[in-house]
């Protein structure tokens, strides 16, 4: 187990510097983010040399990223246009998003689960039917339509909620915001767990345990739903980087000033430093978020073993 | 039993949640007297010489006054801080500072303020975004050279005569220097800017009717009050908070829900029903913006006589009245001239200057397009930056515009753009190859601002390179011509040949608009389009 750990570990720094280059380029070839800094004008010539020297984009693309990874290796991210630390930003901005996520997750895990189990044991009642078509309407509703109705009908028509949330951004203001980013992967996890434990409610470890005499629900939460829920841990371990990284939609919609916002901001403004060193502290989230799945299998499912 | 419990537990705490948010509503901001507007993230640090962007001169203006003031509702420039502003020759200028006036910290405004501000602003080594607005004082371009090194620390045009008394030399004549002095890159930097300069960014102090209470970078400033403010136009307010918006269609529904007072742009979207939903609280007033289409001329083919025809059959196939009236719902108006109509008939506007060449007139419009050779290579593009705003929207009805004219519905395509910075890019490098979208949002209300950086030769904004003898001769005229006027009858002479040339078409006149609670009266937005806070009241 520490071996494969290791292994894995290892394999991260390629994909990291991979996708950190990738990421460098892109915005790179936009072309020169100074000329939008000036707004309809043009920058004059002289401060815009200055301010290119002073971003160094003055320098070729390779050695303006050898100095960036070498810089974010001692935990300098560089500086935004505005004069703040890229590391300030994302002090503010990651735990609004790790807020919005976790709620995100939570509703996932609550309400998906929960449907999937009571459907899976279920098939073909109307209950069933009642949370597939409901699944399938989610599914194919885009995020920021189900985001500006909630918003629309909880926050102005019957005012239950503010249609904003207050940059404290506490869990309480989350709640809708999350259920709204996490609306489509719940309908997901619905359908996911539903297969699995229909599929599972089968097989002769299920049988068996029934024939023992032991209680419904011990059967159903130990036995049943335990088995069936590798396939739904593997789909919420990778959606934790999707919705870390998705929320740009509903962090618009909501007014929350998290990763999304951060991201939308720097990608309009073109500047380098903010969206490269965001999209690296996710791509970092994305490959530890995988590593647990693949080690909370092990804890799942003993049998499971790798190297 | 276990399960069930966690699954209650869980229930209970979402409804608690839920509930918990719904009684934290109603402005956790606002408070006794104090009112929460709609802001956006200010792009460059806030310096008065740094800020070319209205969400950063909001600010200011909040916290700043100058030499000079633009009346909010004339736009008329009034002395403010300048007691008195003397100059024999419109290039030597004494300047008089009023006595009495402080920072919000204590600090005396001085002559000395101004001036180390203004060579603050000026210095290339500071990297500020405005320094050329100190381009008309002598020594300027020893402070700030196009290119090589800065040889002089200060600009030799400044001279400090007395505790509030400066003067000012001028590289060429310019009369209405004094009225440029409203614009905020004049403003006056107490002596805590310069010694500790973060500490001063991170809460910025200035000599205006607001002081600086918090501000969250990204998300919130707190502005109270100033009660020991000596000028004439105190806060009729206790406060004003500005939240940051990341769109303003949140801004809106959250006015509509009442957790926010003032929404100081309408997103375009929510035209139709801001009268029904807002109950009358709903502003729309002319701004100095005016939108174009420029034309770079640094291409030959655009700079020949025959496309000096196509350019105005081209407005004439535009059809001005239609677009603003479907598209932005008379929050704009069809331009006649090259100016804004908050210069008023005094200050240089004249309606239907343009005459038939800003009139839709299919007909005229192709015979001269024909006339001309037809659209340089074939096609018309016109080029935008699709990324904000409603470009996308009015460059295909002025496309469409153009194809119904021309009875060819290839004849003109919209050319996106990604990003507002790779549109400016491909600008200042000269690429484009037709014509491109241009907006011009004054920087203070006189008509020399809407030509001399538009169309002079070589001037800061004459993106298309347009250059004409004629046009550079009668502007260096107007500048120099003391009695004011004249100077306005030269510029407009000026405008003339811009219009003989068709050099850009103008579009429309920019509104500006905003919507706001029923807490608050005496709203209003000044020719910047920028909500005129001080007057507002609460309650």
């Amino acid at each position: 187990m520490g071996r494969y750990v290791v292994r894995r570990l290892l394999q991260m720094i390629p994909v990291f510097v991979g996708s950190t280059l990738l990421i460098f380029l892109m915005v790179n070839v936009m072309g020169d983010p100074i000329a939008g800094l000036c707004g309809e004008r043009a920058c004059d010539p002289a401060t815009a040399a200055q301010l290119k020297r002073e971003f160094g984009l003055d320098k070729p693309i390779w050695q303006q990223y050898a100095t960036y990874m070498g810089n974010v290796f001692t935990g300098d991210f560089g500086t935004a246009f505005n004069g703040q630390k890229v590391t300030e930003l994302m002090s503010t901005a990651f735990p609004v998003t790790i807020r919005l996520t976790v709620v995100a997750i939570l509703l996932e895990i609550v309400i998906g689960i929960t449907l999937g189990v009571v459907t899976g044991l279920r098939r073909g009642r109307p209950v069933d039917t009642g949370v597939l078509l409901g699944t399938l309407v989610v599914i194919s509703v885009p995020t920021f339509v189900t985001g500006l109705l909630l918003q629309l009908l909880l926050g102005v028509q019957w005012g239950w909620i503010r249609p904003s949330v207050s940059p404290a951004a506490t869990f309480g203001e989350l709640i809708v915001p999350g259920l709204v980013l996490a609306s489509v992967s719940l309908a997901y996890v619905t359908r996911l767990t539903r297969t699995s434990i229909a599929e599972n409610k089968r097989s002769d470890y299920v049988r068996t345990a029934i024939a023992k005499g032991l209680p419904r629900r011990r059967v159903v939460v130990r036995h049943l739903l335990r088995n069936s829920l590798i396939p739904v841990v593997t789909f919420i371990g990778t959606d934790i980087g999707a919705l870390m990284g998705g929320a740009i939609v509903t962090e618009r919609i909501f007014n929350i000033h998290g990763v999304g916002y951060q991201l939308y901001q720097g990608i309009l403004r073109q500047n380098t430093q903010t969206v490269v060193g965001f999209v690296t502290v996710l791509v970092l989230v994305f490959l530890v978020a995988n590593l647990l799945v693949d080690l909370l299998y092990a804890v799942l499912d003993p049998r499971i073993r790798y190297a | 039993m276990r399960g069930v419990t966690r699954a209650r537990w869980a229930v209970c705490a979402i409804a608690a949640g839920v509930l918990a948010a719904g009684c934290g509503g109603g402005g956790g901001y606002g408070g006794a007297g104090v009112l929460t507007s709609s802001w956006g993230d200010p792009q460059n640090p806030l310096e008065p010489t740094n800020t070319n962007e209205v969400q950063g001169g909001k600010v200011l203006d909040m916290i700043f006054r100058g030499l000079k003031k633009y009346d909010p509702r004339t736009g008329k420039a009034q002395n403010m801080l300048a007691e008195r502003i003397d100059t024999p020759d419109s290039r030597n200028f004494t300047i008089t500072v009023k006595s009495g006036w402080r920072f919000s910290n204590g600090e005396p405004v001085t002559a000395r303020s101004f001036v180390d501000a203004w060579n603050y602003g000026a210095s290339l080594r500071n990297n500020q975004k405005n320094a050329y607005f100190f381009g008309y004082i002598e020594g300027y371009d020893k402070v700030h050279p196009d290119s090589g090194p800065q040889r002089a620390g200060t600009l030799s045009g400044l001279r400090v005569t007395g505790p509030r008394t400066f003067t000012v030399r001028l590289a060429q004549k310019f009369s209405s220097f004094p009225d440029t002095l409203g614009y905020m890159a004049y403003a006056p930097l107490p002596r805590a800017f310069f010694t500790d300069h973060a500490a001063w960014l991170s809460k910025p102090v200035g000599d205006g009717p607001y002081e600086i209470a918090s501000y969250t970078k990204g998300s919130a400033m707190t502005l109270r009050k100033w009660a020991g403010y000596p000028g004439p136009d105190p806060a009729r307010n206790a406060g004003v908070t500005l939240l940051v918006y990341t769109d303003n269609n949140t801004a809106y529904t959250d006015v509509l829900a009442g957790n926010l007072d003032l929404v100081d742009d309408v997103p375009a979207t929510q035209l139709k029903n801001v009268g029904t939903d807002l109950n009358g609280r709903y502003i729309n007033t002319p701004a100095g913006i005016l939108q174009t289409l420029a034309f770079p001329y640094y291409d030959p083919k655009w700079n020949t006589s025959g496309a000096r025809k196509v350019r105005t059959g081209l407005s004439m196939a535009i059809n001005r009245k239609q677009i603003t009236g479907t598209i932005f719902r008379g929050t704009r108006t069809p331009a006649t001239d090259w100016t804004s109509p908050v210069l008023g008939v005094a200050g240089g506007f004249q309606a239907g200057l343009c005459g038939p060449a800003c009139d839709y007139d299919p007909v005229r419009a192709k015979r001269l397009i024909q006339e001309g050779g037809g659209f340089p290579g074939g096609q018309l593009k016109i080029a935008y930056n699709a990324d904000s705003g409603s470009h996308r929207q009015w460059v295909d009805a002025v496309c469409n515009s153009v194809n119904n004219a021309l009875g060819d519905d290839k004849a003109c395509v919209g050319d996106p753009v990604g990003t507002f910075a790779d549109f400016r890019n491909q600008i200042g490098q000269h690429k484009m190859t037709g014509p491109f979208r241009a907006g011009w949002q004054m920087d203070y209300p006189l008509i020399q601002n809407f030509l001399q950086p538009l169309y002079y030769t070589n001037a800061s904004s004459n993106d298309g390179k347009w250059s004409n003898q004629q046009f550079d001769r009668l502007v260096d005229r107007a500048n120099a011509e003391t009695a004011r006027p004249r100077a306005v009858a030269l510029f407009q002479q000026a405008e003339k040949v811009v219009r003989d040339n068709m050099a850009a078409i103008p579009l429309w006149y920019q509104n500006g608009s905003a919507g706001y609670s029923a807490r608050l009266s005496h709203v209003a937005l000044n020719p910047f389009s920028v909500p005129v806070y001080n007057e507002i009241k609460v309650g």
